[in-house]
This record gives C-alpha cells, sequence and structure tokens, in this order.
C-alpha cells in the first residue's frame, strides 16, 4: 500500500484498502473558517429547525477554527460572520479558535504545520480547498464543502473513494534562482489542471529531502490546482523535527510499502528547470520568464498560504534588500507568528524600506475579497495559487502567478524579472 | 427531469467565476443565487428557468471547496449539470448538499447537445433524451454509494 492507502486502511478500521474501495474513514482533525464556519453553522440550524437537537459536536477537541478570509472584517456582514464563529465555538467547547487580533492567528493552512495542529499519519479533513497543503507532512489532508464538514462535526467520519496515486519523483539540487513554485507550475503545466482529479499526488526524491518544509507545504498546496485530492509526502528527518519543534504530541509516522503501487510515475530534473510564471488565466499557462519579453506590473504581491511563509519572506528580502520597489509592493505574511519572526529578524525593514506595504495575515487578495484587489486592466505578478479570470479582483485583472524569488524580482524592476537578472 | 439547456463549450470552468470569492461572505442562497456565473456570462441568471440545465466539458467546478457554487446554481434554477468531467470537490458539494445533480456524459453527447436544446433526463434509466434532436445519449452511472447519497436526500440524511 501507499502511505495514502495506509493512513485510509488505518481509519477505517481495514487491515487492507486498494485504489477504488469505497469507505468511511474515521477523522482525526478538522478544520473549519469564516466561510466554511458560517457555512456549517446554517445547516445546523436547518437541521435543528427540522427538529433534529444539535447539543454536542463529535469531538470538540479534534476541531479546529481560524479566520481568515474576509478579516480584518470588510464589512458589516463579514463581521457578522466572525460573530457567528465565536458564537460557535463558544457553543461546542472548541478550544483551539485562532482568533483575528487575539494572539496566534493567520491563513488555516499555514496554522495547520505552523502550529503542528495535524500530525503525520492523520486524517485532516478542511473547509477549504488547499486543505492539501498540510499532506506535506505526510498527513493525508484534503478538502470539503461545509455540508461534509458538518457530518464529520455530527459523525467524526466521512466517505472516501481511495485515490490512486501518482508519483512525482523530483531529483537533483534546487538551484538558488528557483523555488518550490517553478517546481509546481511546471508540474502543472506539463500535466493540466486534472491530472490529480480523484487522486493522490504523492512527491519523493533526493529535491524533496533537500527541501526545507516550507517549500515543501507550496508544494502540496498547488496539488489543488491539479484538482487532486490530496498531495503527501512522506516523513523524513526533516519532517520530524518541524514537528518536534512545535508540539510535545506523540505520533506515528506511516510510510509506504516498498511494493506499493503507482497509477504513474514521473521523474523530473529540477535542476533543468528555469524560474516560470503561469499567464492568465490558468495555473497551467506556463511562460519562462526570460522568453516572456517586458510585462510591466502595476502590483507584485507576496502572500497568501501558497506563498507568505517565513522561507517566502525570507527569499524574497534577500532580492529586495537595498533596492526600491518599482511597482505597488504589497507583503502580507501568512501568520501572526510569521510576521513577528520577520520583523524580530529585520525582514519586514527590509520590505518597509523598499517602499513596500506591509499587512496583516488574511485571504483577502487573494481571492479578490479585500486588502488590495486589482482593477481592471491592471497586471499583477503573485505568490499565491490561482489566476482565474476575476480571482484577484476586476474581471479584466491579470494575474501572473511566480515564486517568491520571481516576485520580488519584478517588484524592483517594475517588469516581471527572472531573479538571475537583478543580481 | 424536463428542461433548456445553457451550453458553455469551454472545460474547467472554476469555482471562481460560478460565484466570485467577494460573495463567499454571503449564506442567504437566493442572495447568492443572483450572482450565480458572474465571472463567466452576465445574462446568466436572467435566462434561466427552474429546473434547466447547464452543459459543459471537462473539469466542471474546479478550484475552491466553495459550497457557495452549488447552492448558487441551485438557487439560480439549475437542477443538473452535465459535463464530460467533474472537479471532486464540486461533484461531492452536489451530491453531499443535495443541491444539484453532476451528470458525466460522454464526447459525443456534449458535441450533439445544442444551447437552448430541451433536454429530458432520466437517472434511473440512466439516459439523456433529447428531444429537440431527439436523440438518446447514457449517461455515466453514479457508484453506488452517491447513487444512494442522491436517494436519501444529501449525505446528511445517510445512514452508513
Amino acid at each position: 500500500m501507499t502511505i495514502t492507502e495506509k493512513i485510509l486502511a488505518r481509519a477505517s478500521g481495514n487491515d487492507k484498502v486498494s485504489s477504488g474501495d469505497v469507505i468511511f474513514a474515521n477523522v482525526d482533525k478538522v478544520m473549519l473558517h469564516d466561510v466554511s464556519g458560517p457555512g456549517v453553522m446554517t445547516i445546523f440550524n436547518d437541521l435543528e429547525k427540522k427538529g433534529r437537537k444539535i447539543e454536542k459536536i463529535w469531538d470538540p477537541s479534534r476541531v479546529w477554527v481560524s479566520e481568515d478570509h474576509f478579516v480584518p472584517s470588510v464589512d458589516k456582514l463579514a463581521a457578522q460572520n466572525i460573530v457567528l464563529v465565536q458564537n460557535f465555538v463558544k457553543k461546542f467547547g472548541i478550544e483551539k479558535h485562532f482568533k483575528y487580533g487575539l494572539g496566534q492567528y493567520g491563513i488555516c493552512h499555514t496554522l495547520s504545520h505552523e502550529e503542528a495542529l495535524v500530525l503525520p499519519g492523520e486524517v485532516y479533513v478542511g473547509g477549504d480547498s488547499h486543505t492539501n497543503t498540510t499532506g506535506a507532512i505526510g498527513a493525508f489532508a484534503t478538502g470539503m464543502g461545509h455540508t461534509d464538514v458538518a457530518y464529520v462535526l455530527l459523525n467524526g467520519k466521512i466517505w472516501f473513494r481511495v485515490p490512486e496515486t501518482i508519483l512525482f519523483k523530483m531529483e537533483g539540487n534546487i538551484p538558488d534562482y528557483l523555488m518550490a513554485k517553478d517546481v509546481i507550475l511546471n508540474i502543472i503545466a506539463d500535466h493540466g489542471t486534472d491530472i490529480g482529479n480523484y487522486k493522490t499526488i504523492q512527491f519523493n526524491g533526493s529535491a524533496i529531502s533537500n527541501m526545507p518544509m516550507d517549500e515543501r507545504f507550496t508544494l502540496t498546496n498547488m496539488t489543488t490546482e491539479a484538482g487532486a485530492k490530496n498531495g503527501i509526502i512522506e516523513p523524513d528527518q526533516t519532517t520530524i523535527d518541524y514537528v518536534n519543534e512545535r508540539s510535545n504530541a506523540t505520533f506515528t509516522p506511516v510510510f509506504g510499502d516498498s511494493d506499493a503501487e503507482f497509477t504513474d510515475v514521473h521523474t523530473y530534473d529540477v535542476e533543468k528547470m528555469e524560474p516560470i510564471v503561469a499567464k492568465p488565466f490558468s495555473p497551467a499557462n506556463r511562460a519562462i520568464v526570460r522568453e516572456l519579453g517586458s510585462i510591466p506590473i502595476d502590483k507584485a504581491y507576496i502572500g497568501s498560504c501558497t506563498g507568505a511563509k517565513y522561507t517566502d519572506l525570507v527569499e524574497a528580502a534577500k532580492i529586495i534588500k537595498g533596492n526600491k520597489v518599482k511597482a505597488r509592493t504589497e507583503v502580507l505574511p501568512a501568520a501572526q507568528s510569521i510576521y513577528r519572526r520577520a520583523l524580530k529578524d529585520g525582514l519586514i525593514s527590509i520590505f518597509m524600506d523598499a517602499g513596500a506595504v506591509v499587512g496583516p495575515p488574511t485571504c483577502g487578495a487573494c481571492c479578490g475579497a479585500h486588502m488590495g484587489v486589482l482593477a481592471k486592466d491592471e497586471v499583477c505578478v503573485s505568490t499565491t495559487n490561482r489566476n482565474f479570470p476575476g480571482r484577484m479582483g476586476h474581471i479584466g485583472s491579470k494575474t501572473y502567478l511566480a515564486s517568491p524569488k520571481v516576485v520580488a524580482a519584478s517588484a524592483i524592476t517594475g517588469v516581471i524579472t527572472d531573479p538571475r537578472d537583478v543580481r | 427531469m424536463k428542461a433548456i439547456v445553457h451550453k458553455y463549450e469551454m472545460d474547467n470552468i472554476d469555482t471562481d467565476v460560478i460565484i466570485p470569492g467577494p460573495y463567499l461572505k454571503i449564506m442567504d442562497p437566493d442572495e447568492l443565487a443572483k450572482h450565480a456565473m458572474e465571472g463567466l456570462d452576465k445574462d446568466f441568471v436572467g435566462k434561466v428557468n427552474r429546473g434547466d440545465f447547464v452543459v459543459a466539458g471537462e473539469n466542471f467546478g474546479c478550484g475552491s471547496s466553495r459550497e457557495h457554487a452549488p447552492i448558487a446554481l441551485k438557487h439560480a434554477g439549475i437542477t443538473a449539470v452535465l459535463a464530460l468531467s467533474f472537479a471532486r470537490i464540486f461533484y461531492r458539494n452536489s451530491v453531499d448538499g443535495a443541491h444539484l445533480l453532476p451528470i458525466e456524459i460522454d464526447r459525443d453527447a456534449y458535441e450533439n447537445i445544442s444551447d437552448k436544446d430541451q433536454l429530458e433526463v432520466d437517472i434511473n434509466k440512466g439516459e439523456v433524451n433529447n428531444l429537440t434532436k431527439n436523440k438518446i445519449y447514457k449517461m455515466k452511472p453514479f457508484p453506488e454509494l452517491i447513487r444512494k447519497i442522491i436517494d436519501v436526500g444529501g449525505l446528511l440524511n445517510y445512514t452508513p
């Protein structure tokens, strides 16, 4: 069995599961936020109207709640949703509530690993598509809608079709002008935005072994843009150390068997890759930066669960340091803990000295909700994950997805730029 | 189910165009319905009648997990989306939330169906009858569990 099959076998009480089996699996952790949360609450209200009294949920200690999409509250409706979330958390005794303005908070997927809320080997369901991110610690992590999250909250389990696994073997050492973002955008461009549909995308190889966790999270995060049910990386010492630095909890890492079956195996030499962007309006729409011609930008954006982890800020700051930005540049660290660390280590000063604005953690601009959306015809180069029409603002705006290095190089030149060309 | 088709001859219709991000703070389904498909077709809501179908290509509903997408389509009047394939979360949300039927059709059917054709969908027979063109297409059968969830009106009514 693969790691994914072994986790699902354990969680469904089976000795063995195979791809295609439909199972009900026990869930170890579940997450809801200020978009999926109010959806869950609507369902609970509807059930109560039909006569079902809901006085408790399955296990409040396995549930955690983030406020990230519309915070700081963008308007009265968003503010009201935060009140709903607060009342829900209180009613059901959920202690892990990451409330903005009250200590640690941030984007749900970033908190999942920053706070070690999910452990290797666990089954984790989140009410958000980028829940796949957390699979980089060797957990089965998958996104669902609010009906499924409500079902988990009531029953502690959910149905799955056991997915086939596609293995990406990534070999070589990542050159200093590339990041994991270049790697995953190349994979999506080569194989399409639905290669992973109903499937698992697993990564291994020397390039992965050499990657820090923050970079691994970028890979699993964007398996969502390849359509995957989950992205996963088997734990190694880097993983174990990362989790142990953040949690005292005990856990049992799971590894695939040596005879695990993969439906496809694709091998890459990362050393041959070039810095790339995904042009509007698909994450698969690849262009090599040096072959792009001159694309002036209106905005450089460093934010989101994909591209505002600590490592992302460090790499961007190395390029921006000592320069002035030539296009509007917005930096929104993905969690309060990352913001504080960046402040302590001088990264925030580097961004501000360059002229960039630094804002609070939020999903805001990535999903076109608030805190820096794009106007008609504006062009943005962004460390985020999606560039569909209207994703980051006006339907007539254009987003180029890129690594934090490419975004930083572009910020200081005003045109989309290969990081090798600003040294 | 007998109604009119609204055909979008394209792949990868994502949830950002089905219901754009800024509306995700709305929970009222009728309010969401006013913005259904806003990122793709501003006239969509005005031309849909209760019971109608959407026909589209591969990977319908890709992108975010927002259940607002099938909810907005349902409350705009759509009872089924017929597509070559569906993104997995959209499919789950449609079935588990009992919002609409995600029906997989083959390429011949997809190419044969035109905008404004009248279709009759019969999931028991597994058939789509194109009344305008007088043609019958097979739909891909629902997996066993999916069919059971559909029959009981959503996952919350289902007992394993």
